[in-house]
């Protein structure tokens, strides 16, 4: 053996981490906890060989700047970058369904920001790949999967888990990431807040005739907003925003007739357009947990804070939730600090809470303004578009926000 | 020192134990100001001994001496890094309230009833010395000093922190935390017990040490964090000195 298996800080525990769910929020985690010295456990329900899938399936995401940076930081991004998307700007549009001209209200380009694109669009399975072989790469991160968990239960020194198999497991701290039904924060004690929307985010990617020149555009439809996200080709992802019943009715059409809802919303500045990949709806919904940490327990992404998808923000503000609790534990550790006592997760509650909920706020606002064909609210949003465009201090924040590089930046999203 | 509890005191031990480490609770303000001074800390020592403070139990084979230990929020993290720690507080209550609370830590601490000057009496020997915010308390602070240098292996270093004497210091240490803010008791302080960094230099260097370091702890109200300062020691600083 070259190596002996790497030791928790702690003598007599299984595991420093305890990690329930191995999406992306929880495997990026574990890794960034990692080179902060904590070893993990990931415990994950699915199967693995169904974690990730060669095919693209549809599924991708617009990257932020700060979750580039992350991604950079934990050596993944080098293999990454060539399968992903540079945005170069956002084109804010307000129309109507079938105008013949849309109205260009807001136009973003990342010259105005120094740090090059405002973010990428990179597709899922290459993300979800990439962290896979890096979890198995690394040899402080155990991960288990169709592994369940059934009970937990902390104490002044560490917190078990039982699985299903009846299997126990201990920790230092316990961490939730196991989505926005989290059985974690359930377990724990911890009540929800939210409501839904009653509208439903139809997602697929498309292929099209023109280049996008990588522009992402956000066109506000009376329905609700529609993405269109640039990918790697002639190719974008897109998130369409419709009434709950609306949604379903175009959800159960044929691929055909899907498109041809579709072209009149999109209009014909990318020419002809065909699906490429496979159809998704997702219910809108707003979940907040009421905190995000519990004795020896700290919530990471939707387990703590489910956002309306609107402005693409859902993984980037998990990401953010893992680099500030990455930075916690490992400065906590640093300086001897017991990383799962109050003290340290209070830290962490207090920088991530202000933040989600003004960003869940901001995004709640954003959609009820702009999910609106009232003459009054047109008129109203039209004109602070104009004047956010005429503002370069304003617009520079706004697109600071967007890219993900406003507030207090942990360690591993400063570059 | 007894090393045997009382069944019947443990819950209450217990409970004060608690209130140690509750970071909303009754020392609030120590808990906001400890990361800052772990911080101080940790690098002063891995920077004095060449420690690394990502490896395993960095300061493994250091003997560290906290004077006024209370519920042990510095003995913790410094045994937890891998140090022999012996932890004195002159209130004989808080003993058992410490020990109990690193025994659910699972940690071993060496925690005495006991003062500097009778340590330094026995002979005993440190690799470091933490003197944190108990220099402005003592009736005579040269005396203490020299009994906290007595207490350093040569090359050992002594780390201190109290408060400056101006008119700020009055404002912000006594009025605005006692007063204002209630974070301590009224009295805790008294102004002219207040050292200036100045002041504090000449006692380490009469002690027979020398002064390496000083910075500022500075609260920030809009962010309500404590930080580093090099050029602010107008209220709350910290000093490293070395026996030479």
């Amino acid at each position: 053996m070259d190596n002996p298996a790497p030791a928790p800080i702690c003598r007599g525990m299984d595991t420093d981490l305890l990690i329930i769910g191995g999406g992306l929020n929880g495997a990026t985690l574990a890794l960034a906890a990692a080179r902060a010295g904590l070893t993990s456990t990931v415990i994950d329900a699915l199967p693995r060989d169904t974690c990730a899938t060669p095919d693209f399936d549809g599924r991708s995401y617009a990257l932020a700047n700060g979750s580039v940076r992350l991604l950079r930081a934990l050596g993944l991004w080098e293999g990454l970058a060539d399968d992903a998307q540079p945005m170069n700007g956002i084109r804010v549009s307000d129309g109507r369904v079938g105008d013949a001209s849309v109205f260009l209200g807001m136009d973003f380009a990342s010259a105005e920001i120094e740090e090059g694109p405002m973010g990428h669009m990179l597709e899922d399975r290459f993300l979800r790949r990439a962290l896979l072989d890096a979890m198995d790469a690394e040899p402080r991160i155990t991960p288990l999967s169709k592994a369940r968990v059934t009970a937990q239960d902390a104490s002044p020194r560490g917190v078990t888990v039982t699985l299903q198999d009846g299997h126990r497991l201990s920790g230092l701290l316990l961490i939730g990431a196991d989505g926005r039904q989290s059985g974690t924060a359930t377990r724990a004690g911890i009540k929800r807040t939210g409501w839904t929307y009653r509208q439903r985010a139809l997602v697929c990617a498309i292929g099209h005739e023109k280049p996008h020149g990588g522009i992402a555009h956000q066109l506000f439809l009376p329905s609700g907003p529609l993405a269109i996200l640039p990918l790697p080709g002639d190719r974008s992802s897109i998130v369409w925003t419709e009434a709950d019943a609306q949604a379903r009715a175009i959800d159960a059409l044929s691929d055909e007739d899907y498109l041809t809802v579709l072209r009149p919303r999109f209009g014909n500045f990318l020419g002809d357009i065909a699906l490429a990949g496979k159809r998704y709806t997702y219910p809108l919904g707003l979940s907040l947990a009421n905190a995000f940490v519990a004795p020896r327990l700290a919530l990471v992404g939707d387990a703590a804070h489910g956002v309306h998808p609107i402005a693409g923000q859902g993984l980037n503000a998990g990401l953010r939730d893992v680099a500030a609790l990455a930075h916690v534990l490992d400065h906590a550790r640093r300086r001897g600090e017991d990383i799962a006592s109050a003290p340290v997760l209070a830290r962490y509650q207090g920088w991530r809470r202000f933040d989600t909920a003004t960003l869940a706020l901001a995004t709640d606002t954003f959609n009820r303004l702009f999910s609106n064909d009232n003459a009054l609210l047109r008129a109203g949003r039209d004109l602070g578009m104009a004047a956010l465009n005429a503002v370069p201090g304003m617009r520079r924040a706004f697109i600071r926000e967007a890219a993900g590089l406003s507030g207090d930046l942990p360690d591993l999203m400063r570059g | 020192m007894q090393t045997t509890v009382e069944p019947s005191e443990i819950a209450k031990f217990e409970a004060m134990a608690a209130e140690w480490w509750d970071p909303e609770g009754k020392f609030k303000p120590l808990h906001m100001l400890n990361p800052c001074r772990l911080d101080y800390i940790t690098d002063q020592i891995a920077g004095e001994f060449d420690r690394d403070l990502s490896a395993q139990a960095p300061l493994e084979g250091l003997r560290i001496l906290d004077i006024g230990c209370g519920g042990g929020l510095l003995c913790e993290p410094m045994a937890r890094l891998g140090a022999t720690v012996v932890g004195v507080d002159a209130a004989a209550r808080n003993i058992p309230v410490a020990q109990t609370h690193a025994e659910q830590s699972g940690l071993e601490i060496d925690y005495r009833h006991t003062t500097a000057e009778a340590l330094a009496e026995a002979g005993e020997q440190f690799d470091v010395v933490l003197n944190m915010e108990v220099v402005e308390h003592v009736a005579d602070p040269q005396d203490y000093l020299d009994a906290c240098a007595r207490l350093l292996r040569p090359g050992g270093l002594h780390v201190c922190s109290t408060i400056n004497r101006n008119p700020k210091s009055f404002a912000m240490a006594i009025v605005g935390a006692e007063y204002v803010m209630r974070w301590l008791p009224k009295g805790t302080h008294e102004w002219k017990r207040f050292i200036t960094p100045d002041e504090l230099y000449g006692h380490l260097r009469a002690a027979g040490l020398d002064p390496v370091d000083r910075k500022g702890f500075v609260f920030n109200p809009v962010t309500w964090r404590w930080s580093l300062s090099d050029r602010d020691l107008s209220v709350n600083y910290v000093t490293a000195a070395l026996r030479p």
